[in-house]
């Protein structure tokens, strides 16, 4: 039986090489499914779910409703802004609530680091992280290792590029583990004050040149220019931004070289990203989209479906 | 892992049973452009290829030819039973008004073979779906009958039959083992 050794997936800084392989791989087998007629398998039939959202979120939390519905699991979904939460209820009591009503598994998504962590000293059912402010989102970061792999065959050796606001960035992070465990080699670029001081500790390299990055890279991981965050002073304008760290049309016929980009999405066209790349066939996009509901399904499937609590 | 009691039967003997039963499918087929084989992943897919072969050497006739991981539609897949790696099903053509015959291994409660025809009915309407698998073992716990038998070992509970393929196991023989 397929089984990982992690009870929650908190994030991919402490999970082991192979719980993250076998999460990939099994994700491909799901991938097969979404391609029947009858997109759906038994699996979690009877197991209840609950999605808590204390942030906004679109194309996650509809890929986990997904993800859930095709293991045939029941779904109750949670967003904070119609909740007690408005009311001022704190996330144990929340939780505690939730928890009695006997979920299966709580994938929550909340902007305040480390909070999927606490989860677990309140509930002893699997926990998945969906993001957690600026620290980790592991299964982004899983589906582009999976959408990689699909499109490389392997992710030892690869020389993947992360370019955007890494420091502000939970999918960067989450990506950074995840691909340094499996052998690639990461190179990040930002404006030096949007990266963490000493991060070449995590084993990635650091360039604040984005055609060095090109130039450099098999792959490059484009991030969201996050407007929310902005107005912080962070960046003197959209513009400069994407003169500087934009992939723009000119920057990738200048180098005349095969690169694979990736966007979590949203995007922002024409700022991190010019929109005819968007479109042309050098992105996997909308792969990385498919992807996301086959990982979820896996994992899922092996935190729940193929475990006993006893 | 259990000991093994007995060789039920050697590569030989192995050959001779899937030849018979290649046969035998065709024999019951008035239509053979409207059968596809489709074997259970591990060992019946290899059972399902040596019968495909057959049917293109003594027949010259192509069949359609499909591998099914019941995995995801087992009723028992939460208990540890030793079940082999996930892996994607693969059918590629259309099963709609085919007869299709389901190939396995061992035959013993027949879950598996529910598992199989709950997860082919997710992939379209077959006209008809038909039974073969290597051995018969008994101890059936659901409705469920072979229509292609190639032999019969009555086993008591201890006992298991493990069907060995070159492809997966180095070798071809069909042991009798004693848990």
């Amino acid at each position: 039986m397929e089984r990982i050794d992690t009870k929650h997936l908190l994030g991919l800084e402490n999970i082991s090489k192979s719980d993250i392989e076998k999460i990939i791989d099994v994700g491909f087998t799901f991938r097969e499914v979404l391609d029947r007629p009858i997109k759906k398998v038994p699996v979690l039939n009877g197991k209840n779910i609950v999605n808590l959202f204390f942030e906004n979120s679109t194309r996650t939390k509809i890929s986990f409703e997904l993800a859930e519905k095709r293991l045939s699991a029941d779904v109750t979904n949670f967003s904070a802004s119609f909740s007690s939460v408005q009311k001022g209820e704190s996330l144990k009591d929340t939780i505690q609530n939730i928890h009695v009503m006997k979920m299966d598994c709580v994938v929550m998504r909340h902007p305040v680091p480390g909070s999927c962590l606490q989860l677990t000293n309140y509930v002893d059912v699997p926990i998945i992280n969906a993001g957690d402010g600026s620290h980790e989102h592991p299964t982004q970061a899983l589906l582009d290792m999976m959408s990689i792999k699909e499109k490389f065959g392997k992710i030892k050796g690869l020389k993947i590029g992360i370019v955007g606001d890494i420091l502000h960035s939970r999918v960067a992070l989450s990506n950074i583990f995840g691909l340094i465990k499996l052998g690639a080699k990461v190179k990040l670029c930002a404006p030096p004050h949007l990266l963490q001081r000493n991060i070449e500790h995590l084993g990635v390299s650091v360039t604040h040149d984005v055609d060095e990055l090109i130039e450099w890279a098999d792959a490059i991981n484009v991030l969201r220019i996050q407007r929310e965050r902005m107005g912080l002073g962070l960046i003197p304008s959209i513009r400069e931004y994407r003169t500087f760290f934009g992939i723009t049309n000119e920057r990738i016929k200048k180098h005349k070289k095969e690169i694979v980009l990736m966007h979590p999405g949203p995007i922002n066209r024409g700022v991190e990203i010019d929109s005819e790349i968007v479109d042309s066939d050098q992105t996997i996009i909308l792969d990385q989209v498919l992807n996301g509901v086959a990982v979820r399904m896996s994992v899922l499937y092996l935190l729940l479906g193929s475990k006993d609590f006893e | 892992m259990g000991k093994i009691k007995i060789r039920l039967l050697d590569e030989a003997e192995i050959s001779k049973v899937i030849l018979r039963l290649s046969h035998e499918i065709i024999e019951n087929q008035k239509d053979l452009d409207s059968i596809a084989i489709i074997g259970i992943r591990t060992r019946g897919e290899i059972i399902a290829r040596r019968i495909i072969d057959n049917i293109q050497s003594h027949y010259n006739k192509k069949i359609d030819f499909g591998i099914l991981d019941v995995t995801f539609y087992r009723d028992d897949f939460s208990k540890n039973l030793g079940s082999p790696k996930v892996g994607p099903s693969d059918i590629t053509f259309d099963i709609n008004n085919k007869n299709i015959i389901l190939i396995d291994d061992v035959l013993y409660t027949g879950r598996t073979i529910r598992a199989a025809m709950d997860e082919l009915f997710s992939f379209g309407r077959p006209s008809s779906i038909k039974l073969g698998v290597l051995v018969d073992r008994g101890h059936r716990e659901l409705p469920i009958k072979a229509d292609f038998i190639g032999k019969n070992f009555p086993t008591s509970d201890n006992e298991h039959i493990h069907v060995l393929v070159e492809e997966v196991d180095d070798k071809n023989e069909v042991n009798l083992v004693e848990y």
